[in-house]
């Protein structure tokens, strides 16, 4: 008997029937008696120093309890230890519109509000540095004290192998330069938060946050409270996208709202502090210089990313690196340079969001790679083609590939889309466009340094058969609760709905570093199938010996233990857990799991690595109307490898919600804030533009399984993966449809017609920025590439 | 803080309740008849989040205020459960993977049974067009689209097997 009975099907999720009868309760959905809510008070400059605060007179309104400023909490925090730089009210200093100055908790919203009118804070400003050449030039001026300079967060500069040699050994050499505007995650639940303080001295936060576990450090660093009496639960989340993987400055407020009053205290943050809490996709600024030979062998690759970071660190650091680090994971690049710097301006803070840090270099690289195949007369689908990494290998820069199903998604999209017969012979106003990408599955480092699983499971049995798996990961709508269940349930032969999975409870469950990084699937699988096979191995070993039949000849399906041989000859689950209690005591069993060590051993080694890579190719089909600029995505056929499908639609569902968000980047999502104030100029759902159903295309999926042997029954991640092809695509074809290249994300009919125009004046109709803010780059921390890459002389 | 005295008729149930007189329809829901699964992505319009069916129609709660709909019926999603089984939608959506975080589906839902009630067989299109109002950010809407499908096919072919029944 072979194949599954579980894994690989499109079960409905755990979690799908109160989702849809409104039973599921968010962080906002809580309700206790004696509640008080909480309001933050928020900076309206984008810098000023904070002279005085008076709280007098808010703290005379009648409902008010508490009003907290910048003193009452100190400690500073952020998600990175390098880069621990917030603080949950601002103690001197205001950084952005909308740093957070001051909170009340009240009797209700409303009184809460009036008393923020009441207090007055005296600001001194200074100047506002809101562009990456602003802060760059204004030395003088410092957001920060600390970084890699002034205003400069963090400086990269690595080089691996000579690229120098790389370069002298290629037939033509191109530069292009790209930008990649910011946008938002706008997860459609604001976030929330619910802090208790009980009176045996332990604190329960819930929140929507995908990282319990890091809330719970940062709330135990800020509070100074031993961890173990804080409990963080992050209830379902109604969105997240990256959006609310920092621990933030209204979770720290309320818990500490809830101590020194010892009530219950919520708090919501409204849509439009949503968008200046932020922590989006950062602009980025790149350059990038490619060497190829006559036939588009890269020889060399010399990248340089400009990220506007915000007023804070964030996860900036690793961003800073992730602009750079995935280049080499698609197609061989022998020799590579990457220097990259996070600039620090008065706007709200950027971080991760779906894709972290790759989809703008992604964007260029494709984009790029299709006027170097156009240069050189190639087919842009070959040139690639015939460039792709194998598996198993290690990339330039010391990333292991285990598994690359790129060619399988290059040749289904190809073919699918017609794109032979539709490239470069469309009529005018109509084009098709290629790219492909690459993800990581989970993050191979942790956060903090440590040598801990990064994941773990517990799963306990009851005696008529009942499963729960405990799991300290956060369901964020992407279905990782249910992705162990049906694990779980297919190694213990039995239905998904025979389990029950309790999740990111930082008092019940084991830790998970939390759903970021499309971690989860590779990461808590691997757990949940180390506990799951434990388990069944007692299971087994009872059974085995009632129906007298070898264990290694046991089979677990449909409920029951057999012999495969013999099937009659078997149990019921249930009898099975029965017998085994009564052989081994109470049934239980854990797994953890930690990504293999990374093998690359410089500085910044430590972001890239992964388990494993997903790969997507994506052939986009557009019409541009040349006389209002605007374009209209037809359709996207979009293949990615996943390892293998757990569930093929959830896999569908992550494509298609990736497809959806690479999309609205690519056409109208921007961040966008007044020149001179800071003020976000359209922090509203209407303003901020998102594709409805309407904008959006008809998507073809082809799901390729590769079996990655680092994956819980072969799986890579899914969710983030198949949003990066999209931009790029749609880009290329664009120039395919009219004959204008848009160098910068959002292509809006602004641009559009910009370049039309253009060229209709005899230019080249390209749309994009023409430079790059001069800056001395630090001399590069010199790799030695893996041996393969080594061999000097011809690199072909 | 001044409050008036409503009645609302809801899911079928008859609340009378003194309300500040500001309060909104959602707010009213939410907190002072604790049904929840009515949700709210900006309280000004903007997302659908919020919508429940006020005589069949869609509306945005958070635009409406109590006092306009004495003597109407108001429907939420927990309201949308026949005889405690799911309506053919809900089991749609939650067998299509329409629900991702779930967040916008109550309001999606019941933008789909108004569209559903008044056109048995609507084509893709117009599903688009009824659910334009209710932005979701994570399924890019196809399962959505499908779910809804799905739905009106399985709805039709109860009516149809009932005027059969009946004939
Ligand atoms: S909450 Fe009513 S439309 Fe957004
Ligand atoms: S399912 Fe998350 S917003 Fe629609």
């Amino acid at each position: 008997m072979s194949g599954f009975n579980v894994i690989g099907k499109p079960w409905p999720k755990v979690d799908a029937l109160p989702k849809c009868t409104g039973e599921t309760r968010y962080a906002d959905d809580l309700h206790f008696p004696r509640m008080l809510y909480a309001k933050i008070l928020r900076s309206p400059h984008a810098h000023a120093r904070i002279r005085r605060i008076d709280v007098s007179r808010a703290q005379a309104v009648p409902g008010v309890h508490v009003v907290l400023t910048g003193r009452d909490l100190p400690t500073r925090f952020g998600i990175l230890p390098v880069s621990q730089d917030e603080e949950a009210l601002c103690v001197e200093k205001v950084r952005f519109v909308g740093d957070p100055v001051a909170a009340v908790a009240a009797v209700d919203e409303w009184t809460a509000e009036e008393a923020l009118r009441l207090i007055e804070v005296e600001y001194e400003p200074l100047p506002a540095l809101l562009t990456m050449e602003q802060a760059l030039a204004e030395s003088s001026v410092r957001i920060h004290e600390y970084g890699d300079g002034p205003n400069i967060h963090k400086l990269v500069s690595l080089e691996f192998g000579e690229v120098a040699e790389g370069f002298a050994q290629a037939d033509y050499v191109r530069e292009d330069i790209f930008f990649y505007a910011g946008s938002t995650h706008l997860p459609l639940e604001q976030h929330a938060a619910v802090a208790h303080y009980g009176p045996d001295g332990r604190l329960t936060l819930w929140s929507s946050t995908q990282t319990p576990h890091y809330v719970h450090r940062a709330l135990a660093k800020v509070l100074g409270l031993p961890p173990h009496r804080i409990r963080v639960i992050a209830m379902p989340v109604g969105g997240g996208f990256g959006g609310k993987s920092d621990p933030f400055s209204h979770e720290i407020v309320v818990a500490k709202l809830a101590l020194l009053t010892g009530r219950p205290v919520k708090i919501t943050l409204t849509r439009e502090e949503v968008f200046y809490v932020h922590r989006g996709r950062h602009p980025v600024l790149l350059w990038i210089k490619t060497g190829v030979r006559r036939d588009g062998t890269i020889t060399a690759m010399h990248v340089r990313s400009f990220l506007d970071g915000g007023a804070y660190g964030s996860y900036g650091v690793a961003t800073t690196y992730y602009t750079g680090a995935l280049q080499t994971v698609t197609y061989k690049i022998p020799r590579y340079k990457f220097e990259g710097v996070r600039v620090f301006t008065n706007k709200p803070p950027c971080g991760p969001k779906r894709g972290h840090g790759t989809p703008q270099p992604r964007f260029a690289l494709e984009v790029h790679l299709d006027k170097i195949a156009e240069d050189l007369g190639l087919d842009p689908i070959q040139m690639r083609r015939r460039q792709i990494v194998e598996a198993p290998s290690l990339t330039v820069n010391w990333l292991r590939i285990s598994s690359c199903g790129l060619r399988a998604c290059i040749d289904r999209v190809v073919e699918a889309s017609g794109f032979r017969e539709k490239f470069r012979r469309l009529p005018f106003g109509r084009g098709v466009g290629f790219a492909c990408s690459a993800y990581l599955s989970g993050a191979g480092l942790p956060i903090y340094w440590n040598d801990m699983p990064h994941s773990g499971v517990q799963i306990k049995i009851d005696r008529e058969g009942g499963v729960t798996v405990f799991c300290g990961s956060a369901d964020i709508g992407q279905g990782s609760d249910s992705i162990l269940a049906y694990i779980v349930a297919e190694i213990l032969g039995i239905l998904p709905e025979d389990v029950r999975v309790v999740t990111a409870d930082t008092d019940l469950t084991p830790v998970d570093l939390g759903s970021y990084s499309s971690r989860v699937t590779v990461m808590a699988g691997n757990a949940a199938v180390e506990a799951a096979e434990r388990l069944r191995r007692l299971l087994f070993r009872a059974a085995a010996e009632r129906l007298d039949v070898p264990e290694d000849q046991l089979l677990a399906r449909e409920r029951r233990i057999f012999d495969q041989a013999d099937p009659e000859r078997g149990l019921d689950f249930a009898e099975a857990v029965q017998l085994a209690e009564a052989r081994f005591g109470t049934l239980g069993a854990v797994g953890s799991y930690k990504p293999p060590k990374a093998p690359g051993r410089y500085k910044g080694a430590g972001v890239g690595p992964s388990p494993s890579y997903s790969y997507s190719a994506c052939v986009a089909q557009v019409r541009v109307d040349p006389e209002t600029g605007f374009v209209q995505v037809e359709k996207i056929w979009i293949a990615h490898d996943v390892g293998r499908a757990i569930n093929p639609r959830l896999v569908e569902g992550q494509i298609h919600g990736s497809v959806y968000m690479g999309l609205g980047e690519a056409l109208m999502e921007e961040h966008t804030f007044h020149s001179r104030l800071g003020v976000h100029t359209a922090p509203s759902m209407l303003d901020y533009k998102s594709p409805t159903p309407l904008e959006m295309p008809e998507v073809e999926c082809f799901l390729i399984e590769t079996e990655d042997p680092n994956g819980p029954f072969g799986a890579k991640e899914a969710g983030q993966g198949p949003l990066l092809p999209i931009p790029p695509a749609i880009a290329n074809a664009v120039y395919d449809a009219i004959g204008v290249r848009i160098d910068e994300i959002p292509i809006t009919p602004e641009k559009v017609l910009k370049g039309l125009e253009d060229k209709a004046r005899g230019g080249s109709g390209r749309v994009g920025p023409t430079s790059i803010p001069s800056l001395t780059w630090p001399e590069p921390i010199r790799v030695e590439p893996p041996p393969e890459w080594r061999s000097s002389g011809d690199l072909t | 803080m001044e409050k008036q005295l409503i009645t609302l008729k809801v899911n079928g149930e008859l609340h009378t309740l003194a309300v500040p007189v500001f309060k909104t329809l959602l707010e009213v829901l939410r907190e002072d008849l604790s049904l929840t699964g009515t949700k709210h992505g900006c309280e000004l319009g903007e997302c659908g989040a919020c919508t429940v069916l006020v005589d069949g129609e869609p509306v945005l709660s958070c635009l409406v205020l109590p006092i306009e709909l004495q003597g109407r019926e108001v429907l939420t999603i927990e309201g949308l459960m026949e005889g405690g089984r799911p309506h053919p939608l809900q089991r749609a959506f939650a067998e299509t993977g329409a629900a991702q975080c779930g967040y916008c589906t109550p309001g999606v839902l019941l933008s789909a049974k108004a569209l559903l009630d008044r056109k048995p067989a609507p084509t893709r299109r117009e599903i688009a067009e009824a659910l334009s109002g209710n932005l979701c950010r994570c399924t890019g809407y196809l399962q959505i689209l499908e779910a809804v499908e799905r739905a009106a096919a399985q709805m039709r072919d109860v009516r149809s097997a009932a005027t059969t029944d009946g004939r």
